[in-house]
């Protein structure tokens, strides 16, 4: 079975953004980039699965600028086989992304698409859902376990109020949730070998898709700045506070 | 404008949050319908036909819908959309799950996570776990979205709106339910309560939870952790405050043994009150809270149950 994952270019986690001056956007001048969290889990998740002997080929699939050939490179250091760069450097929105993944299931026609549940620069939280919908296939969202069981899989989704598990037919899309794996570190030799893995360039346009959509963004603000407020010495000053000055005891 | 809300569930219940994602639907005005769909939710559907603003409620009842799983979901909503110019639905994990599926087969985007209306087709949203606030404006034909309960104050529940019944059948073969195991408490839920006390790392282990649980019970709160409480296995995932977890906004935030990662921030910082309890005078937590009272919490938490 040949298990597609989808990984996304976005600012490191760790980084505090900044919205630009004219409040267009955010500023992402000179601001460290990485594989977002969510798809390492996904890559993570398709290697074991290779290891397992359940998967046969693991190919990663990104939507992005030149840039985002990095991670996909990562992908391929942590283990995927060869890779896909539909290169753009318009600004792809979920449906779009769907749109071209949509196409590449089409193509490649694999067992099982694993996706980061959200990507943490629009948390979005749609890409999944929407490709499991144009390719008409069953989804697993929030994945904290997967487990592959001759022509199906059973997901164990995290839910509001705790832990569902639903048993979905092959082939599937699956999303990946914090606490699925823990992704392992690419290892120097693993990084050289990647530079040598294949990776294939297309267009959004090789696959027929448009990627502009009729949603725009109009203004990008800072969030209402909370100011840190004051230390209490005791507990029975922090009681005297919230009773009298706060009033929410 | 005509506006369908697709109610959320609890164990075949209303959840509270149905009531603040009808308060987004009347702010952008227009007529509202309110879906509800699963199996055995005829109780559901009276509740829903009670709140405030809500014309008509939509009940698909039938065992394909049970548990709300996303085909069969995506399906009858897809079915019932034509007409409509907005379908709502709340930020919750039913909502992100079954909408985007709605999105694509309509060949609309998706606002996610909606916290303000400007106008019926201009939404402000939080990007980047809540550090930049986006307003985007959609010219699609549908608008599909999912609102942040914390965004919008509940309507009320003196409303008698009718119920009828939607007989869309559709099929499902590719996914089926085999179990769920759902956190059995007697506390408030997370989303909804008037006071959190949530535990991070410096708690220490599972066991130690159990310091929190005086307080609550006298605060009348509910209980949340960080991730890395979540991750340690100290309580289970449905506890999680954080960007990826749940967003709380209650009048009472108490964090205790949280260091104020900016992920978790970007669950909590919208409370009323924040207060900090750590041992560490330069942790980030106390830039954002209100009252912050510096010592270790296995001294601190007995002796403010026991002064409460
Ligand atoms: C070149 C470029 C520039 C952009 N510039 C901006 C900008 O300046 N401002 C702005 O607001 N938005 C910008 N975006 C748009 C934003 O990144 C899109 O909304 C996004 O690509 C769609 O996915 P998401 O993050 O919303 O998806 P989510 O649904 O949150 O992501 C879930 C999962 O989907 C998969 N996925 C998502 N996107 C991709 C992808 N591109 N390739 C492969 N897998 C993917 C991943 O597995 C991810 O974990 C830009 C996008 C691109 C490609
Ligand atoms: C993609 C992604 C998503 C994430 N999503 C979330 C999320 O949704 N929610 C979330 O919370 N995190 C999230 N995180 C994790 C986040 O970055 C932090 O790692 C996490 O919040 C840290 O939890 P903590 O504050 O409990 O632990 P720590 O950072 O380890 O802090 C523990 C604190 O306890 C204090 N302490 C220790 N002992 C005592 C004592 N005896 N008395 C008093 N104080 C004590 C210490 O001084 C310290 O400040 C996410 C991370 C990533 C990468």
């Amino acid at each position: 079975m040949k298990v597609l994952v989808a990984v996304k270019r976005v600012i490191d986690y760790n980084v505090k953004i900044r919205v630009k001056a004219d409040h267009s956007d955010v500023d992402l001048t000179n601001v460290k980039m990485a594989m977002n969290p969510f798809c390492e889990i996904a890559v993570e998740e398709a290697v074991r699965l290779k290891e397992k002997g359940v998967a046969t080929e693991v190919v990663a699939v990104t939507v992005g600028p030149k840039a985002a050939q990095e991670q996909l490179r990562t992908a391929l250091a942590l283990g995927a086989d060869r890779a896909i760069h539909i290169e753009t450097d318009e600004r792809a929105e979920s449906l779009a992304v769907a749109k071209l993944l949509a196409k590449v299931v089409e193509e490649e026609q694999p067992g099982l698409v694993v996706l980061g549940k959200q990507a943490i620069d629009t948390d979005n939280n749609q890409t999944g859902q929407m490709l499991a919908a144009l390719t008409g296939l069953p989804q697993g969202t929030f994945a904290s376990e997967v487990a592959v069981d001759g022509d199906k899989v059973h997901v164990t989704r995290e839910i509001d109020g705790g832990l569902q598990t639903i048993a979905l037919t092959l082939p599937a899309i699956v999303t990946t949730d914090l606490r699925l794996n823990e992704p392992r570190y690419a290892k120097l030799p693993d990084i050289m070998k990647a530079k040598k893995k294949p990776l294939d360039v297309k267009t959004p346009a090789d696959y027929g898709v448009e990627v502009a959509s009729k949603v725009s963004l109009l203004k990008v603000e800072s969030p209402a700045e909370r100011k840190g407020g004051v230390k209490v010495a005791s507990v029975d000053e922090l009681i005297d506070k919230l009773k009298n000055e706060a009033k929410v005891l | 404008m005509s506006i369908l809300v697709l109610a959320d569930l609890h164990e075949g219940q209303l959840a509270g949050a149905t009531a603040h994602v009808v308060a987004a639907a009347q702010a952008i005005g227009g007529d509202i319908d309110v879906l509800v769909a699963g199996e055995g939710v005829q109780a559901a559907a009276e509740a829903a036909a009670k709140l405030d603003g809500v014309s008509k409620v939509r009940v698909a009842d039938n065992a394909v819908y049970a548990h709300q799983l996303a085909e069969p979901m995506g399906a009858l909503l897809a079915e019932l959309a034509d007409g409509y110019t907005h379908v709502l639905a709340s930020a919750s994990t039913t909502g992100k799950n079954v909408l985007p599926r709605l999105a694509a087969l309509k060949d609309v985007s998706q606002l996610s996570d909606v916290i303000a209306v400007d106008s019926a087709d201009t939404f402000k949203r939080p990007i980047y776990a809540g550090n930049a606030i986006a307003t985007v404006k959609s010219d699609d034909v549908l608008k599909v979205i999912t609102v942040r309960s914390t965004g919008f104050d509940a309507v009320g529940t003196s409303g008698s709106a009718t119920v009828e019944a939607v007989d869309v059948v559709v099929d499902n073969s590719q996914s089926s339910f085999v179990k769920e195991e759902l956190a059995q408490s007697d506390r408030p839920e997370l989303g909804g309560a008037k006071v959190v006390i949530s535990g991070g790392r410096g708690m220490g282990n599972g066991e130690n939870f159990k310091l929190l649980d005086g307080i609550a019970d006298k605060l009348g709160a509910a209980i949340g952790a960080s991730r890395a409480a979540v991750d340690a296995g100290f309580v289970p995932n449905d506890m999680q405050v954080g960007q990826t977890g749940k967003i709380v906004a209650p009048d009472l935030y108490i964090a205790v043994g949280i260091s104020g990662a900016i992920q978790h921030l970007a669950g909590m910082k919208d409370s009323k009150v924040i207060v900090a309890i750590n041992k560490d005078d330069e942790a980030p937590i106390f830039q954002v809270a209100d009252y912050g009272l510096v010592g270790d919490l296995f001294e601190i938490l007995p002796e403010l149950e026991s002064k409460l």
